[in-house]
């Protein structure tokens, strides 16, 4: 099995950003993304989900590492101040990188 | 309690569920399908009315309601910044949700109107479509001025095409185009059932409504006494208004209704994109956790021997 090794940027942020998220994903070259509803709690209290203003997405984007540092620098600089966002970046193996490339 | 409606039993059932901190809740997707359907019920009625009216009136309405719109986050934002010590942004987030409109609480009065066979003009969904959105652009203007980075595309997006104004936008023009005959067929699933889905959602409100119990204790006293009078100034506006339109009584008390209920959908998710700074906990303690509570509870019945009232003076 010939494997790789790529990134993997997880963001958990407001429902409310959803579009905007995407919108920015596309624009900074990722090539795809997966979107759950999520809920939990942090710094901004319970986000339980209940209805859309408490509401939260998990998404997650497998790409190189240089795509990965663009995208979560450009969100740290944009949302971190006034949303509820957190973002993080992990190692994955995958079998067809050519997928996952710039 | 037999004067209460059943659909309030319900609110309250919420409510203390909620309060004893049950983990009783609608799942997310019921509640948004209840919502969808609670939007196009309302919104049809009113199309169905639409097409019996003459074009000129229903202009001057819309003309009436949107200056209203306009006037009354301008009448909010300086108690609140001033009076309040709010920050600009917060200030202009909590006056849009005040001159806005919530459906809930427009619904829960026509369930109050129609139990007592009170008349009121049925074109009101088109009035509550029209009153939703000026306030919005006024809140967006309050906080950010007149800029040039201003993003009209993007604001004109989150304005128009928010769910519930698209909603209740295509309910009226399918009611509209439908006509009374054409809607008997699904007549069962969104009038019928109607006082049935708004009952499961105003549940799923009291759980909502306690849950913002706890912020307001944190945000204090200001935003409790803001929540309450606030929609007594607004009804007082509506009511005016109402009657200076010529609407009948129960149109009238409806205007005032609509005037002194705080959005807690459109609003909060425009702000959210459009005033980013701004603390949507605020808002919505005070929206959600004040006046609509006392709306559905107090101000219904208020605002209509209001309205009572002041024909009665005026002898109209």
């Amino acid at each position: 099995m010939k494997s790789s090794m790529r990134k993997l940027l997880t963001i958990i942020a407001e429902t409310a950003l959803e579009s905007v998220l995407v919108k920015d994903l596309e624009h900074l070259g990722a090539h795809g993304y997966t979107i759950t509803d999520a809920r939990g709690k942090g710094s901004r209290g319970t986000r339980n989900a209940a209805w859309g203003e408490s509401s939260n997405i998990r998404l997650e984007v497998v790409c190189d590492a240089a795509t990965a540092e663009t995208i979560a620098a450009h969100l740290q600089q944009h949302y971190y101040e006034h949303y509820a966002m957190i973002l993080f970046l992990s190692d994955v193996t995958v079998l067809r990188p050519e997928k996952f490339c710039r | 309690m037999s004067t209460f409606d059943p659909v309030l039993l319900f609110f309250l059932f919420g409510l203390a569920a909620g309060l004893m901190r049950s983990e009783l809740r609608l799942p997310a997707a019921v509640y948004e399908l209840v919502s969808m359907l609670l939007l196009l019920a309302i919104g049809l009625k009113g199309g169905i009315e639409l097409a019996r009216q003459p074009f000129g009136d229903l202009a001057l309405q819309a003309i009436a309601v949107i200056a209203m719109g306009v006037m009354l986050p301008l009448v909010a934002f300086p108690v609140l910044r001033y009076a309040g010590r709010l920050r600009r942004a917060d200030a202009a987030s909590i006056a849009a949700h005040y001159g806005s409109v919530s459906v809930a609480t427009y619904a829960v009065a026509t369930a109050y109107f129609t139990s007592r066979q009170i008349e009121y003009e049925a074109h009101m969904p088109f009035l509550l479509a029209v009153l939703e959105i000026p306030a919005i652009i006024v809140g967006i203007l309050l906080a950010r001025g007149f800029s040039r980075d201003m993003h009209i595309g993007k604001m004109a997006h989150e304005v128009f095409l928010g769910k519930g104004i698209l909603l209740l936008i295509g309910g009226l023009l399918i009611g509209w185009a439908a006509g009374p005959e054409g809607l008997t067929s699904v007549k069962p699933l969104f009038f019928d059932l109607f006082k049935g889905i708004l009952a499961l959602f105003l549940l799923e409100m009291g759980l909502i409504t306690a849950g913002q119990f706890g912020s307001l204790r944190q945000y204090g006293l200001f935003l409790v006494l803001f929540g309450i009078g606030m929609p007594l100034f607004s009804a007082v506006v509506g009511a005016t208004l109402g009657y200076a339109l010529g609407l009948s009584l129960g149109g009238t008390a409806m205007l005032a209704i609509l005037a002194a209920s705080a959005s807690y959908i459109a609003v909060p998710a425009a702000m959210r994109i459009s005033v980013p700074e701004a603390n949507p906990t605020l808002s919505l303690a005070a929206s959600l956790g004040v006046t609509f509570p006392f709306n559905v509870l107090v101000g219904i019945p208020l605002y209509h021997a209001m309205a009572t009232k002041l024909f009665a003076v005026t002898g109209g």
